[in-house]
């Protein structure tokens, strides 16, 4: 069976949130805070780097001021657009700002077993699990590691799960748990043992990079140099601000924005000024602390709010962004999830955000769900149908059908119907049957997405990494422990 | 005179200004108020009011740490005078807390360190990124009753199991209780480490400190 993904392209429904005017009041507010404040890279490396281009540097803090027209001069260099490749090209996924696809989330650290629904520690075995259903459902374009490898030991376990991915799947990958210099160096190995060494990745990255900044305003030097390594390599690298209102940025909107902002541009700058040209993408993952408990929840109109502005920033420095979406608070795959997950998504895609993440996981991004992950499929499947929009034309006015079947008549048999019925949307997990068949069975969407996922671990098996290629990643991962 | 003083003090710890309560603690020192009666009849009742509105829900968490900040500020002047008087205010326990080495995660675990400074927990923060070592040396010289182990990667959480293990090592896990929190970390790693206590945010770190020290 060929695979297929289904990512939204050209969405025909839009919406503004922020204004040219207001872009520019949170960029030139950005600016200054860069240039005044500066962001904390808590780095050697990364402050040579800087200084080296003209960034005013403070060694004892390890604080950068970087002027704004510094910060503009080497955003210019990046990629407006490119192609996240995959091991199958067939499945590559173009970031050419037409293009919405869907990854699963990250990083967990437990899972609700699919058939013992039993909540336990994630192992390397799961990691393998889930890619395989991921690499299954046609909405996941790409994995995002979703769960952490925790049998394996931690100054590997990045490259284990990675090797576990790829075992299953060739659906792109990235990955947001290599970050130190170290473990990148053997990713990269792996990476281009896989499409024929460093150069041919350089033209086909089939796997691209995500570290998390520091917010507020503040790097983690590890997550820093881990991303130079894979700039270098020409690996897509993106820096996530998680800045999160009333704690780790300003309880304003807009001020949130601007914090998280220059932790990003900050980041993808100094990719810029060590590797020109280099493949970099906007991340974001912001949301309102929770005010009684002081949490990253996840969910929530700011989240949704976030997750159309941040675009529309991305947008205005000509980079993809890599949006947080889905990754409800929810507990249980339930109303809040469906809530969270269907607005985050639908305001991510109504900018065109390149890539979203979050599918499958639960309470805030810890906690696996197979349910979640199908049912968050088919919430992709209906933003699917949605931006597909309403097509006018002289077929879909159906003139000549509604001249035929005239006042009081019926267009169940007509042949425009059938000719165009498969067009419309259909359910899997949405319930629409006769409320007695439902009386009867008691039955729905969380169980038919359990027994679903429990088919697809039983009866998927994807053609298995080639054994040399399997071998080769097996020994890159061993001499790296 | 002194009624009004108390009535400035609890006040201010409850509209959450620490300037006025750092001013209204010296005008009391200045009048002669014993330090003693300061915290007991002017900042206490101020801080037990804004714990029920807390618990009401009229107020947030902002709230909450803006008072134990201007709490905080008025013990530090006061302290010397408790000294001076070889007085000391009877202390819930000692609390040794950091993020752990590898992580430079800061307001979880600040958030944690202030809530159980205001629940009358004695806590030495030794910031983050810090060595297992100076766990270590900490909780021996100063013979703390708790080490609170913050962590928010799950890159980084498996060091804290570094620690109790190195705790063991060092012949101090049976003397100090050792709780552990941030983002990735669970019940079940909480359990599987051996820790003596979890909590997901820090109201609920300040229960199990309490419990762990029998006054719960």
């Amino acid at each position: 069976m060929a695979q297929t993904i289904k990512s939204i392209h050209n969405p025909k429904v839009s919406l503004n949130i922020l204004s040219e005017a207001e872009v520019m009041q949170i960029h030139t507010a950005t600016l200054e805070v860069m240039e005044s404040v500066g962001v904390k890279f808590p780095s050697h490396k990364a402050l040579d780097i800087l200084e080296a281009h003209g960034a005013q540097v403070d060694r004892q803090i390890m604080v950068a001021k970087i002027p704004g027209h510094l910060v503009e001069e080497y955003l210019a260099k990046a990629p407006p657009t490119y192609t996240l490749a995959a091991l199958d090209p067939t499945l590559d996924l173009p970031l050419d700002g037409t293009y919405s696809h869907l990854g699963t989330d990250g990083c967990g650290v437990e899972i609700l077993d699919a058939f013992s629904g039993e909540r336990r520690t994630t192992t390397k075995q799961d990691v393998q699990d889930v890619a395989r259903v991921a690499d299954y459902l046609e909405a996941i374009a790409f994995h995002w590691v979703p769960i952490s490898a925790q049998d394996c030991p931690p100054q590997s376990r990045g490259l284990h799960e990675l090797e576990a991915v790829w075992s299953v799947s060739k659906k792109h990958v990235q990955t947001e748990t290599i970050v130190s210099e170290r473990e990148m160096h053997a990713a990269i190995e792996m990476a281009a043992a896989l499409v024929g060494g460093r150069e041919a990745l350089r033209k086909r990255p089939v796997l691209s990079i995500m570290q998390c900044t520091l917010s507020p305003l503040g790097q983690d030097g590890g997550s820093l140099e881990a991303g130079l390594v894979a700039a270098e390599a020409g690996l897509p690298v993106g820096y996530m601000t998680m800045a999160s209102c009333a704690s780790s940025g300003p309880v304003t909107l807009a001020g949130n924005l601007v914090v998280g902002n220059a932790e990003v541009l900050g980041a993808l700058t100094l990719m810029q000024m060590a590797s020109p040209g280099c493949p970099v993408y906007y991340a974001a993952a912001q949301t309102a602390t929770d005010l009684r408990t002081g949490a990253y929840t996840g969910g929530g109109p700011e989240d949704f709010l976030f997750g159309a502005a941040t675009n529309v920033l991305a947008d205005f420095y000509k980079v993809p962004l890599s949006m947080g979406a889905f990754a409800t608070g929810a507990k249980e795959p339930d109303w809040q999830a469906a809530v969270d997950n269907s607005l985050s998504a639908f305001m991510a895609v109504a900018t065109l955000s390149d890539m979203l993440l979050g599918a499958g996981l639960l309470h805030g991004s810890r906690i696996l769900s197979y349910e979640m992950l199908l049912m968050d499929s088919e919430i992709w499947s209906i933003l699917h149908a949605l931006y597909q929009g309403i097509t006018v034309n002289d077929v879909t006015l159906a003139m000549d059908a509604i001249r035929e079947v005239g006042p009081g008549g019926s267009f169940l048999a007509h042949k425009h119907t059938r000719h165009h019925m498969r067009e419309r949307w259909q359910p899997t997990l949405i319930d629409r049957r006769p409320y007695n068949i439902w009386e009867e069975k008691r039955d729905g969407a969380r169980q038919w997405a359990r027994e679903k996922a429990q088919q697809i671990l039983k009866d998927y098996h994807p053609d298995p990494l080639e054994a040399g290629l399997k071998k080769e990643l097996q020994k890159i991962v061993k001499s790296a422990e | 005179m002194t009624k009004e003083i108390f009535e400035k003090l609890t006040n201010s710890v409850i509209m959450g200004e620490p300037e006025i309560t750092v001013e209204a603690t010296k005008e009391a020192l200045s009048a002669g108020i014993e330090p003693m009666a300061i915290i007991r009849q002017g900042l206490m009742p101020g801080m037990n009011v804004v714990g029920e509105k807390f618990s009401s829900g009229e107020y947030f968490l902002p709230d909450l740490i803006i008072a134990a900040d201007g709490m905080q500020q008025a013990m530090e002047l006061l302290e010397p005078e408790l000294r001076l008087r070889q007085q000391t205010l009877e202390s819930a326990g000692t609390v040794v807390i950091g993020t752990v080495k590898g992580d430079i995660h800061e307001i979880g675990k600040s958030l944690v360190a202030t809530m159980l400074s205001a629940n009358g927990f004695k806590v030495i923060d030794l910031g983050v990124d810090v060595p297992t070592q100076k766990f270590i040396d900490k909780v021996k010289e100063t013979g703390a009753d708790i080490v609170g182990l913050s962590a928010l990667l799950t890159t980084t959480m498996t060091v804290q199991r570094e620690v109790i293990q190195a705790l063991t090592v060092a012949g101090l896990r049976e003397k100090v209780k050792v709780i552990v929190g941030g983002a990735p970390v669970t019940r079940g790693w909480a359990k599987d480490i051996g820790a003596d206590g979890f909590a997901e945010d820090a109201m609920g770190a300040v229960a199990v400190a309490k419990q762990l020290m029998g006054k719960a």
